[in-house]
């Protein structure tokens, strides 16, 4: 049986106007595993990885060509409602943006606008400690989100991500804001939720890539300008043995 | 730090590697021209003067450290240093062997026993030029070259037997210099694992250059 990919592109290419920003990305997410999606600024990463749940959809000029793929099906094709996408797909961003409502109010957000028809309470406590966040909050669900540290909130948008039921989850630099103990916190998390989730991370982070990811994809810019994935593998492969002399180039500090 | 101030740090360590295999080919060799005069004395210098390759070796193990914990090296720099720390210890041990020839001549005295000299000076000539061509390969990054040199080891296996085969007749003759030849095997032995520990290095330099990791002359491995 052919294997099943939690996303797969094929010859993903995706322009900003005229601009392709991104070319011929070919690409096999792990089910349940950790991906890091790593290059210099303006490879594309962000990008690609805002394509996976169609994130690009709110940039006017944007528009994808190729395919991504998600449980056999075409993410843009005609017919996929990209909320739905979006359910199923979550994102994490790289500052914590809870909504200025209470922390119970943040997590039951997602699911109430979905209509969910079981237990709320008990869902937004579950999600709070899938977020190993729950502990610390237990007792001030009504207390307002913008209120918590930012590891804290990071960590309470993840349980917002984590309550409408996704697969897969995004994080877009979920750690550039937070200290070391905080980052190491998600790291922790991301671990952890990869029992069950899909988990693909932008990071600029390298040591970040190197002790948190299972695989690894390295972007960079080719001399048009357009991100292209020049090396993919697992993580301990590519900070140790890379196959590609920009990979080692970019990995030991060479490039720019 | 830049890189280019990484690359400094460890072109320093590299110097320091080259110095310590030097002083270790030295040691090696006058260990064996102590042997052949029976100079008790200079053997005595040869032991003592161990600890200062062992120092050096302690300071590269530090030096690597701080490198990699300050500048979180990877790829080929990781490499790198890790192979620098594993051939640091590697010739830490080669002279161990040395001193270990040295102590031999100075158990041995001046007492007067027909010895296969002959042959312990050429396995300590070939070592020794081993150790040498697979630094100088491991410093060049040359995997080609790592991948030969192993194979001399044949050599100096071959005449490791011979030396054996000659003790042991001078076991037969005469029982009273049993414990004199044995001691002498020692010397044989040390130099017979000094040219097997350049394999090591050879795989290292291998390791770097090319990603791979594994032992060299695999064949040899196996008992027919």
């Amino acid at each position: 049986m052919e294997k099943q990919w939690a996303i797969e592109t094929q010859e993903l290419d995706i322009f900003y106007g005229d601009f392709r920003a991104v070319k011929h990305v070919n690409l096999q997410i792990e089910p349940k595993k950790i991906t890091s999606i790593i290059g210099p600024s303006g490879c594309g990463k962000s990008t690609v990885l805002r394509a996976f749940n169609r994130m690009n959809d709110f940039i006017p000029s944007a528009h994808t060509t190729g395919k991504v793929l998600f449980q056999g099906k075409n993410l843009y094709d005609q017919d996929v409602d990209p909320v739905l996408v979006r359910q199923r797909i979550g994102m994490v961003f790289q500052k914590p943006n809870p909504f200025p409502k209470s922390i119970f109010d943040n997590v039951a957000w997602g699911a109430r606008i979905n209509h969910y028809q079981g237990d709320i309470p008990e869902l937004v406590e579950t999600c709070l400690q899938k977020a190993a966040l729950w502990d610390e909050v237990k007792d001030q669900l009504q207390k307002p989100a913008l209120a918590l540290s930012g590891g804290q909130q990071q960590r309470l948008c993840i349980a917002r991500a984590l309550a409408v039921t996704p697969d897969i989850i995004l994080m877009d630099e979920p750690c550039s804001a937070l200290d070391p103990i905080a980052t190491l916190k998600i790291e922790d998390l991301m671990r952890e939720l990869s029992n069950n989730y899909t988990i693909i991370i932008v990071t600029h982070n390298m040591q970040q890539a190197g002790r948190a990811s299972d695989f690894t994809a390295y972007f960079t810019m080719d001399a048009d300008r357009a991100g292209t994935m020049v090396e993919y593998g697992e993580t301990s492969q590519v900070f140790t043995r890379p196959q590609n002399k920009s990979t080692e180039d970019y990995i030991s500090g060479r490039f720019g | 730090m830049s890189r280019d101030n990484l690359l400094l740090h460890i072109h320093q360590v590299q110097d320091e590697l080259l110095l310590m295999g030097s002083m270790v080919e030295q040691a090696t060799l006058k260990s064996i021209e102590c042997l052949k005069k029976k100079d008790i004395e200079g053997a005595k210098a040869i032991y003592n003067a161990d600890n200062v390759i062992n120092e050096k070796r302690y300071a590269i193990e530090n030096s690597i450290l701080i490198l990699i914990a300050t500048q979180q090296p990877l790829a080929h720099d990781l490499r790198l240093l890790a192979a620098l720390l594993e051939i640091s210890a590697e010739i830490e041990r080669m002279g161990d062997y040395a001193k270990g020839i040295a102590k031999v001549v100075v158990k041995l005295g001046d007492a007067d026993i027909p010895l296969p000299m002959r042959e312990v000076e050429e396995m300590a000539s070939l070592a020794v030029d081993m150790l040498h061509r697979s630094l100088s390969a491991f410093i060049a990054e040359d995997p080609l070259t790592a991948r030969k040199i192993p194979a001399e080891d044949d050599k100096v296996d071959k005449l490791y037997q011979q030396v054996q085969k000659a003790v042991i007749q001078e076991m037969a003759k005469e029982a009273k210099v049993i414990d004199s030849v044995n001691l002498f095997m020692w010397v044989a032995h040390n130099l017979e694992r000094m040219a097997d520990r350049v394999s090591n290095i050879c795989e290292r330099t291998v390791f770097v250059a090319t990603g791979e990791l594994g032992e060299l002359e695999v064949e040899k491995k196996h008992l027919d």
